[in-house]
């Protein structure tokens, strides 16, 4: 298989999913209605609620949603063969996360803006609520300690990035004082901290730098708990902002190098379409595949950004097609990006199972190597170099989430320490949320293998918990009003099924291996699991049976504070 | 040429948009905390909570007048806790 083939299909399935099944969804499920008064306008405070250009939305939302979950997920599902791993990132995005994503978006566009937690409650009952708090704790626990541990692997694997990856706090905190200090033009500022950002990235290359290797996985690891907590805790005008802004038009530009380059070398996939040589200890396809590939195919993460901000900005209700839906199709082809760097990237099959030669070894490592080897082949631009980009390119974004990750943790522990009658302050909110990740990070000993391999299929799971949690409370939805719940209710349950079968397999090998934090840790979402379940079940059957609902019958949800979002 | 500076100041709104959106609450919830300690010190004197400054800021009570009902809502109150600042 030619991989430029492969890159063509792939487009081709997902564009086609917006313009055929999103235009249905629109029309005859959700019945998106150009006349309807959005949230943005009927609740306009030019703060949370701000009717907003469609394309600037999709930017804004596009970036929120994009980390680098879709490139490690699919870098590491390939493992069992590009096809399955192809087949769930195309079909996932085109009938799994595409109509999540929109559904998320007209569900809480049709109830003032409020995010998915309000709208549980309100459609799920209060267990829903209480539930959807308990799933989104664990996923922020997880993905502090997951992403801490791409970035360690990428920083040794990697050493001509170290330069650019912490260069780039620097590049981020001067674009800050440039925009909000000397006042200077946005156009002009952008251009000169992408091009202070790739001078970081041709230092670097000159300048590699290897730490000894017994001690290089811990220092990397404690430094960055170190810095994601001290970064949490400054305002976040001084680098957060201009940070996630500066890595919002990278993730632009490496996408259009990536995509450029397959366009142009079009080398051939030398991966097996199924890969029936399996390492030893390798999980079978099903059900981990669909907990492997969560970002990218469908993940509860893009929910929580469609309700919390982009459906407080919708100017037209019908722009929900474009901003979420189209918002998936992003997400999907980063992931069909790194599908292709992972599989097409190498010289030889030999070559690459060598690097494939256990589950979890690949990942994102196998993503920058083989996407440098084509980035190489078609644009000409040196190997080693073109690994250097694209290993900051993915540190930049997971340091990103990791940054928010530990902000919003923090959010959580002071909440916590309220409900228990306890004042928690910022500080030591930061070290209760920067040590537990720190202690699942560690869990399986100094190298942070613990963060990656046995907590990502757990990450996956969860993000498919929260999507099944958002596709529940839109089912409801479309119950009530009684429509086609079908496009909702299929994700829902094929979902929530592989979710749950692959916590049981899971959880005999926790057990087997006496993993007992993992274990505990898989019990809680399995339990969670089951309730979800329930819970929707009981709610849909009522909806089911229930009068139907229409606009005019609909009770007006309860006013939330601040826009009704966790946040 | 006006194209061109018609296009550049586009692409500029287009880029501020993406740059301040994302951030907008959280600097909105900043400044209404920063309101509301500012309004908590003026009101002090009024609610019989010590302030230092009140000789500064009792003269600021008339311009806060307006806020007052905002505040108090916030706050979590559904009447004002002033007697002599009945809003509501």
């Amino acid at each position: 298989m030619n991989s430029l083939l492969l890159a063509v299909i792939g487009i081709a399935m997902v564009l086609g999913g917006y313009f055929l099944y999103s235009k249905y969804l629109a029309s005859r499920v959700y019945r998106l209605d150009p006349e309807y008064a959005t949230p943005a306008h009927t609740m306009n405070d030019g703060v949370d609620y701000v009717p907003t250009n469609k394309f600037v939305l999709w930017g804004h939302h596009f970036t929120s949603v994009a980390g680098a979950a879709p490139i490690v997920g699919p870098a590491v599902a390939v493992i069992w063969g590009w096809l399955p791993a192809f087949l769930w990132v195309t079909i996932g995005t085109v009938f799994f996360a595409g109509m999540h994503d929109m559904g998320a978006l007209w569900a809480s566009a049709r109830n003032r803006g409020q995010s998915m937690g309000m709208l549980s409650g309100r459609y799920i009952g209060a267990r829903g609520r209480s539930l959807f708090l308990v799933v989104i704790f664990l996923l922020l626990l997880m993905v502090n300690a997951a992403f801490a541990t791409v970035i360690k692997n990428l920083l040794i694997a990697t050493p001509t990035a170290v330069i650019p990856t912490w260069g780039a706090i620097v590049v981020a905190i001067v674009v800050g004082q440039m925009i909000y200090r000397w006042r200077m033009n946005l156009a002009l500022t952008t251009v000169i901290g992408v091009v202070a950002l790739y001078a970081l990235i041709l230092l670097g290359d000159a300048v590699p730098i290897e730490l000894p290797e017994g001690s290089a996985a811990p220092f990397w690891l404690t430094i960055l708990f170190l810095y994601a907590g001290v970064a949490s805790l400054l305002p976040v005008h001084v680098l957060l902002q201009p940070r996630d802004y500066i890595n919002g038009v990278q993730l632009f530009i490496a996408l259009g190098i990536l995509y450029g380059a397959v366009l142009l070398a079009s080398p051939a996939v030398v991966a097996p379409a199924v890969n029936q040589n399996l390492p030893e200890g390798t999980p079978s396809l099903v059900p981990l595949l669909f907990v492997t590939i969560a970002c990218g195919a469908i993940s509860g993460f893009h929910g929580m950004v469609s309700s919390g901000t982009s459906s407080k900005q919708l100017d037209k209700e019908t722009d929900a097609r474009f901003v979420g839906y189209f918002g998936a199709v992003g997400e999907g082809l980063l992931a069909l990006g790194s599908i292709i760097a992972a599989t097409a990237g190498f010289a030889t099959l030999a070559n690459w199972e060598e690097v494939y030669a256990e589950f979890g070894a690949g990942g994102v490592g196998a993503f920058v190597s083989g996407g440098a080897t084509i980035v190489n082949a078609g644009l000409g631009i040196p190997a080693g170099l073109s690994a250097t980009i694209l290993a900051t390119t993915a540190i930049l974004f997971a340091a990103t989430t990791m940054d928010t990750g530990v902000r919003l943790s923090r959010f959580v522990v002071q909440e916590a320490g309220e409900l228990m009658g306890l004042r928690v302050n910022k500080i030591v909110g930061t070290v209760v949320a920067v040590g537990v990740a720190m202690g699942i990070t560690f869990s399986m000993g100094a190298g942070g293998d613990g963060g990656l391999q046995v907590i990502w299929p757990l990450f996956g799971t969860t993000n498919q918990l929260l999507a099944s949690l958002t596709l529940a409370v839109i089912a409801v939805i479309l119950l009530r009003r009684k429509r086609n719940a079908l496009p909702a209710l299929v994700p829902l349950v094929f979902v929530l099924i592989m979710s749950v079968y692959a916590l049981i397999v899971q959880l005999s090998a926790f057990a087997t291996n006496g993993q007992w934090l993992q274990l505990v840790l898989d019990v809680i979402i399995l339990v969670a699991s089951l309730w979800v379940a329930f819970e929707a079940a009981v709610a849909m059957v009522k909806a089911w049976r229930g009068p139907e609902v229409t606009d005019d019958t609909e009770p007006a949800p309860a006013s939330s504070s601040a826009g009704g979002s966790e946040d | 040429m006006s194209t061109v500076r018609r296009w550049w100041r586009g692409l500029s709104d287009g880029l501020r948009e993406f740059y301040v959106a994302p951030y907008r609450r959280t600097f909105a919830r900043a400044q209404r905390e920063e309101d509301d300690l500012f309004t908590l010190i003026v009101l002090s004197e009024a609610l019989g909570v010590p302030n230092p400054a009140s000789y500064y800021t009792i003269e600021l009570l008339p311009l806060l007048h307006e806020r007052v009902h905002e505040w108090h809502t916030r706050m979590g109150m559904d009447r004002s806790p002033l007697e002599n600042v009945a809003c509501c």
